[in-house]
């Protein structure tokens, strides 16, 4: 037990230590992946065009002033609007944007989860449904009925 | 399946289909596409470069506008700046504004635009870039001319003016034969 804690807190902080790195130290190349230049719609490490070369030389500046990668991008934001951003921002409105595909996802695995439960259950029914003489058991009260009727008939 | 479910499982698949479908012709009928002459000029309201007031192009309904896109960053803005400001002088007693609309810019770079042409027309900051759909701008320099009556009037000049295009246009905004 205390292995496997052990084991999930160092994973935990394998994926948050970079996170919280790059939050504090940025880099140049990888804002240049995470921001769209506003005049060519592609991600600025693959523009040229003048503006992406001015945000670029922003960049530059606020990393060297110190800035975070939150700071950076929310002034670019508060310059260009958020459509500057290559991912939505995970907070208000944007949030359905990462909230619906998981969701559209967990539904989709539901229905299938749901579909092969029901075929699953008619396939078994389908196998033992036969008696042991291979006929179908009638419903119970039209077997009970059946057996009134017999009944009267012998009688 | 029970049929309650069934149906509505249907309804909701049409539902969204409808809705896509709805979308679709929303986006062909109303395309971000430059408006024709003749047609009222998409009305904006946008912060003023230098005070931060809000100026609204309907502001300026009873004048001629000549509304200039432009970004610092663009070359050919900076040739063009000194001809807008001389129509501007020329001009703004004879019932002509120029207005500016700077867009896909930094703001500090904008204003040192502005003091570097020595531009004393109005100029506008579009942040977002909400005016450049609705007006088709697809670049920079775009030029659209405005009549008294808040129409689209004359030619579109997507690209640098020239002496000729102001001149021209301005007489056209101005009910003046050309």
């Amino acid at each position: 037990m205390t292995r496997k804690l052990l084991g999930v807190l160092v994973l935990a902080l394998a994926v948050v230590a970079p996170a919280a790195a790059s939050e504090q130290n940025p880099t140049l190349p990888e804002l240049e992946r995470e921001l769209i230049c506003p005049t060519c719609h592609e991600t600025l490490a693959a523009s040229t065009s003048p503006i992406a070369e001015r945000m670029r030389a922003f960049i530059r500046a606020r990393i060297a002033a110190g800035d975070t990668k939150s700071e950076i991008k929310d002034q670019l934001v508060e310059q260009f609007g958020e459509s500057v951003l290559a991912a939505p921002p995970k907070s208000g409105f944007n949030l359905l944007a990462w909230v619906l595909p998981l969701a559209g996802i967990v539904l989709a695995a539901g229905v299938v989860g749901f579909l092969a439960y029901r075929w699953s259950r008619s396939r078994k029914a389908e196998e033992s449904g036969p008696s042991a003489n291979g006929r179908f058991s009638l419903d119970p009260e039209l077997e009970r009925r059946v057996d009134e009727e017999l009944a009267r008939y012998d009688a | 399946m029970p049929g309650r479910l069934r149906i509505a499982l249907q309804a909701a698949a049409v539902l969204v289909v409808a809705l896509l479908l709805a979308l679709l012709g929303w986006k062909v009928f109303n395309p971000d596409e430059a408006p024709d002459a003749g047609r009222p000029a998409p009305d904006f309201t946008l912060p003023h470069l230098n005070s931060g007031e809000q100026v609204s192009l309907a502001s300026f309904r009873g004048k001629a506008v000549v509304l200039n896109f432009w970004a610092s960053w663009c070359g050919p803005c900076k040739d063009e700046a000194p001809l807008l400001e001389s129509a501007w002088n020329r001009y703004k007693d004879q019932g002509v504004v120029v207005l500016g609309v700077d867009a896909q810019d930094f703001d500090v770079d904008a204003q040192r635009f502005v003091d570097r042409a020595g531009i004393t027309y109005p100029v506008v900051r579009d942040k977002h870039g909400s005016t450049l759909g609705h007006y088709g701008v697809t670049g920079f320099p775009e030029t659209w001319f405005i009549d008294a009556q808040g129409r689209i009037v004359g030619e579109h000049v997507a690209g640098p003016l020239t002496e000729e295009d102001l001149e021209r246009n301005i007489k056209i905004a101005l009910g003046q034969p050309a």
